[in-house]
């Protein structure tokens, strides 16, 4: 064994991190559960508190957790190899958010064409339309439910569209600061990944309006029946990964200031844009079959 | 299949040592630590539903209402599948994992060791929040372990969110453990050993891993939909609102199918690692075991809804998921048929590992063939709900994973703890386990199809004998494992030392290694040719 073929793996010694991590978590769920339950009965509980102390113990442990990343990674202890690992565990992680978006779509798609169209009497259905739900037509966007919540319905021109033009542009503006951090152009490093942040931070101010909008002049809300259900769970929890990506991005930017990442080595970089041209493709979808169709 | 060219160097003089005291256990990066923790975890997990598995039995022993409230029936039915499916088979399959992947492999560690302990510790705050809702008021979660809508929903108690909360949780957990399973498995493998030379339990590992991340997030959406559902007013299974329960099962179940093999394809690769070593012979058809684990998880995407034949579905829709579900018996059988082929001429001994992983390939192949019988819709319409479905993922989850599981343990405890275990007491363990398992849920297959309806406290006078043989059995069995957990601690505190390789005919570069396996194993990767 005189030559290594092998870089040697970096395996850390021990951590505090994933522990603190845990009980983060668990305070997560624990008090998030209980603020589910204390609004439900319009109760002032503990349980906010317990999630809200969650989420700093979580803040604290990525925090800790990065910083040692980040030290690691600049003291050069990371191989190619370790990188390979990084990278991949980050596809796959995508990968698994991909999965967690397609049980929504396959929920809205379940509801255009079975659902709502069996509750309209097609099929075999004609006697379920005739006498549990007599006058429901079944028409999409659901503007009318079974048990008669009405509810106006989005268009796709106007905000949707700008959104899309917007959230497809910053893919873009992404790649183009990738390409710059590449090829060791720092100022186009700089400069594209600030205006992919601004462009992140107009889509989200753009999707609150667009809320404000659907709420007060169209009636749409949450709980207006499964038109509004799906509508309002995919685009939002699309916009909490859009928030995500955002602060991702933020702190890309500090690190790129702060003089980070070689051509070579820019993992979390790598990530982060990942990440975004992953929320840009969900957009996309969002937009074709939600809104368009 | 795979042989280490050269000596492998084990330096002793490595950084860092295992550290001692609490902190070893909480700040560890270490594969064999967190392996450890993950196993003894699932064996406490594996006590405490069993324990409920105890009350249903002492409940069910005489026909009316006795010992327990119906309301609290059902928690014990559902929390006691909810802990075995989540806490006990799913980690004791991790632990494994962590454990021999590495070795298998030849890595230093996991790839994200990290990652891999927060996977971990994870899992007792789930448990805990989850079994702390037991006694809040209105009870725990009732609903059964598939928690269909509007059980789930309109009819849940107030404790419904943690439950919804406990999950997402452990679902995070999972998809983290086998991200770091594949990676593992993509990245860090020994120069020489490629795909095609891998041992089955990483290969099975490997297709398993692609499965949990491909469906704990679909569970993570429907259980999110049950929580908006049930607290935030959108109707995803309300058909006032425009939903539909039965997209709830849909969904439930495009999780729940591949989650089934998920605990099943592990038990693949153990029995495919113990059936040669104790043959003394190759394994039988290495290739087509790949393609078989592979065409089985494959399959398992498009046959979600043979759980729903009774439902209503259009009758095109039945025929597509019965004819689905049959083809799944193809690729098993290829794997039945090749440990068969591999135990022909062969010189084979019976110790415990070998003996559960052969009562593992009878017995599963009884559950494999309940389910067959399960999956011819018309006959369905007579089975569901009753207590031969208990029979059939019974056979296949108790008999079969967790025979596995404890086939693995037994296979693997000299390499953990550098000492032969008990044979005799071993054996005690075996025959009890195999005798009583059957006596447990042989005779429910028979209850089931006179009609015996399951998840209900109380049943009609004539299933009273029945259910008498069957509560003895599960009583015996549930006592059968403390055996285990005597064999174990007493195998971990000492006993004849165990030799590198105590199995004869074993293969793999775990065996390479000494017995207890040094603290880091391969830091310089072997060669494998």
């Amino acid at each position: 064994m005189a030559e290594q073929k092998h870089e040697k793996y970096y395996v850390p010694a021990s951590s505090p991190w994933p522990i603190v991590g845990a009980i983060g978590l668990g305070l997560i769920a624990f008090g998030a559960g209980h603020t589910v339950i204390d609004a439900s009965k319009d109760a002032d509980g503990w349980g906010i508190n317990v999630l809200l102390g969650g989420i700093a113990v979580i803040l604290v442990m990525l925090f800790g957790w990065f910083r040692d990343q980040i030290n690691e990674s600049m003291s050069g202890l990371y191989s190619k190899q370790l990188g390979h690992s990084y990278r991949q565990g980050m596809a796959w992680f995508i990968f698994s958010e991909i999965m967690f978006f397609a049980a929504f779509f396959g929920a809205l798609f379940y509801a255009r064409v079975i659902a709502v169209e069996w509750l309209g009497g097609a099929s075999n259905n004609a006697m379920t339309n005739e006498v549990l739900w007599p006058g429901f037509e079944a028409i999409w966007p659901l503007t009318e439910t079974p048990g008669g919540t009405e509810s106006g319905a989005m268009g796709w021109t106007g905000l949707p569209l700008y959104n899309t033009i917007i959230l497809i542009i910053s893919s873009f503006t992404c790649h183009f600061a990738h390409v710059g951090l590449e090829k060791g152009k720092r100022k186009q490093l700089t400069a594209w990944l600030g205006l992919t942040i601004i462009l992140g931070c107009i889509f989200l101010y753009l999707q609150g309006a667009e809320y404000v909008h659907a709420y007060e002049e169209l009636g749409l809300t949450l709980d207006s029946g499964i038109y509004g259900n799906t509508f309002y769970m995919l685009t939002g929890f699309h916009g909490m990964h859009v928030t995500l990506g955002t602060i991702m991005l933020i702190v890309m930017f500090l690190r790129v200031v702060k003089g980070h990442f070689t051509p070579e080595s820019h993992f979390a970089f790598q990530a982060t844009s990942w990440y975004w041209h992953f929320v840009d493709v969900v957009w996309v979808c969002l937009f074709i079959f939600v809104y368009v169709l | 299949m795979s042989t280490v060219v050269g000596e492998v160097d084990q330096h002793d003089d490595h950084h860092h040592h295992a550290p001692s005291g609490i902190t070893r256990w909480l700040f560890t990066t270490n594969h064999k630590d967190i392996g450890s923790l993950y196993l003894w975890f699932s064996f406490i997990m594996f006590l405490v539903g069993g324990s409920m598995a105890m009350v249903i039995r002492a409940e069910l022993f005489q026909p009316g209402l006795q010992l327990v409230d119906p309301h609290f029936f059902n928690q014990m039915t559902t929390v006691h599948g909810l802990i075995m499916v989540f806490g006990a088979v799913m980690p004791a399959f991790t632990g494994l994992a962590n454990w021999m992947i590495p070795m298998m492999i030849g890595a230093p560690d996991m790839a994200l060791p990290r990652m891999n302990n927060w996977s971990f510790w994870i899992l007792p705050f789930a448990f805990t929040i989850l079994l702390a809702s037991l006694f809040m008021e209105g009870g725990g979660p009732a609903f059964g372990w598939t928690f269909y809508a509007p059980l789930s929903t309109t009819y849940s108690s107030d404790s419904t969110a943690l439950f919804v909360f406990s999950v997402h949780i452990m679902g995070i957990s999972s998809i983290m453990g086998a991200i770091n399973v594949i990676v593992t498995i993509m990245n860090m493998r020994a120069p020489g050993m490629s795909y095609m030379k891998m041992p089955l339990f990483v290969w099975t590992w490997f297709i398993t891993a692609f499965l949990l991340i491909a469906v704990m997030p679909v569970l993570a959406g429907a259980v999110t939909m049950v929580l908006t559902d049930k607290y935030f007013g959108t109707s995803f299974f309300d058909a006032a609102g425009g939903g539909d329960p039965v997209l709830f099962q849909h969904i439930f179940w495009f999780f729940g199918h591949p989650e089934v093999y998920i605990m099943i394809l592990p038990s693949f690769g153990i029995v495919s690692a113990i059936i040669p070593a104790f043959s003394r012979k190759r394994l039988f058809g290495y290739a087509s075991m790949v393609y078989a684990t592979a065409a089985i998880a494959g399959l398992s995407f498009l046959v979600w809804a043979h759980h729903m034949f009774t439902t209503g579905m259009p009758v095109f829709a039945e025929l597509f998921f019965m004819y689905c579900t049959m083809l799944i018996s193809v690729p098993t059988g290829v794997k039945v048929f090749n440990w068969v082929a591999t135990m022909w001429r062969g010189s084979i001994s019976f110790e415990t590992p070998m003996l559960f992983a052969l009562a593992f390939v009878i017995l599963f192949t009884i559950g494999g063939f309940s389910g067959l019988m399960l999956a011819i819709t018309p006959v369905d319409f007579q089975y569901h709900d009753t207590y031969f479905v208990v029979a059939h993922f019974h056979y296949v989850l108790v008999s079969g994973a967790i025979f596995s599981i404890m086939a693995a343990a037994y296979y693997w405890l000299p390499k953990w703890t550098g000492h032969m275990y008990d044979e005799k007491l071993a054996k005690t363990h075996f025959w009890a386990s195999l005798i009583s398992v059957n006596v447990l849920f042989f005779p429910m297959h028979f209850a089931g199809l006179a009609g015996m309806p399951r998840r209900i406290p109380d049943y009609s006078i004539a299933f009273a004998d029945i259910n008498q043989i069957v509560s003895i059995g599960g009583f015996a069995f549930g006592l059968s494992q403390l055996i285990f957990l005597w064999v174990v601690i007493k195998c971990v505190k000492g006993g004849e030392k165990a030799p590198a390789k105590p199995w004869e005919g074993a293969e793999g570069l775990e065996w390479t290694v000494p017995s207890p396996a040094p603290y880091h194993t391969f830091d310089t990767p072997p060669e494998v040719k």
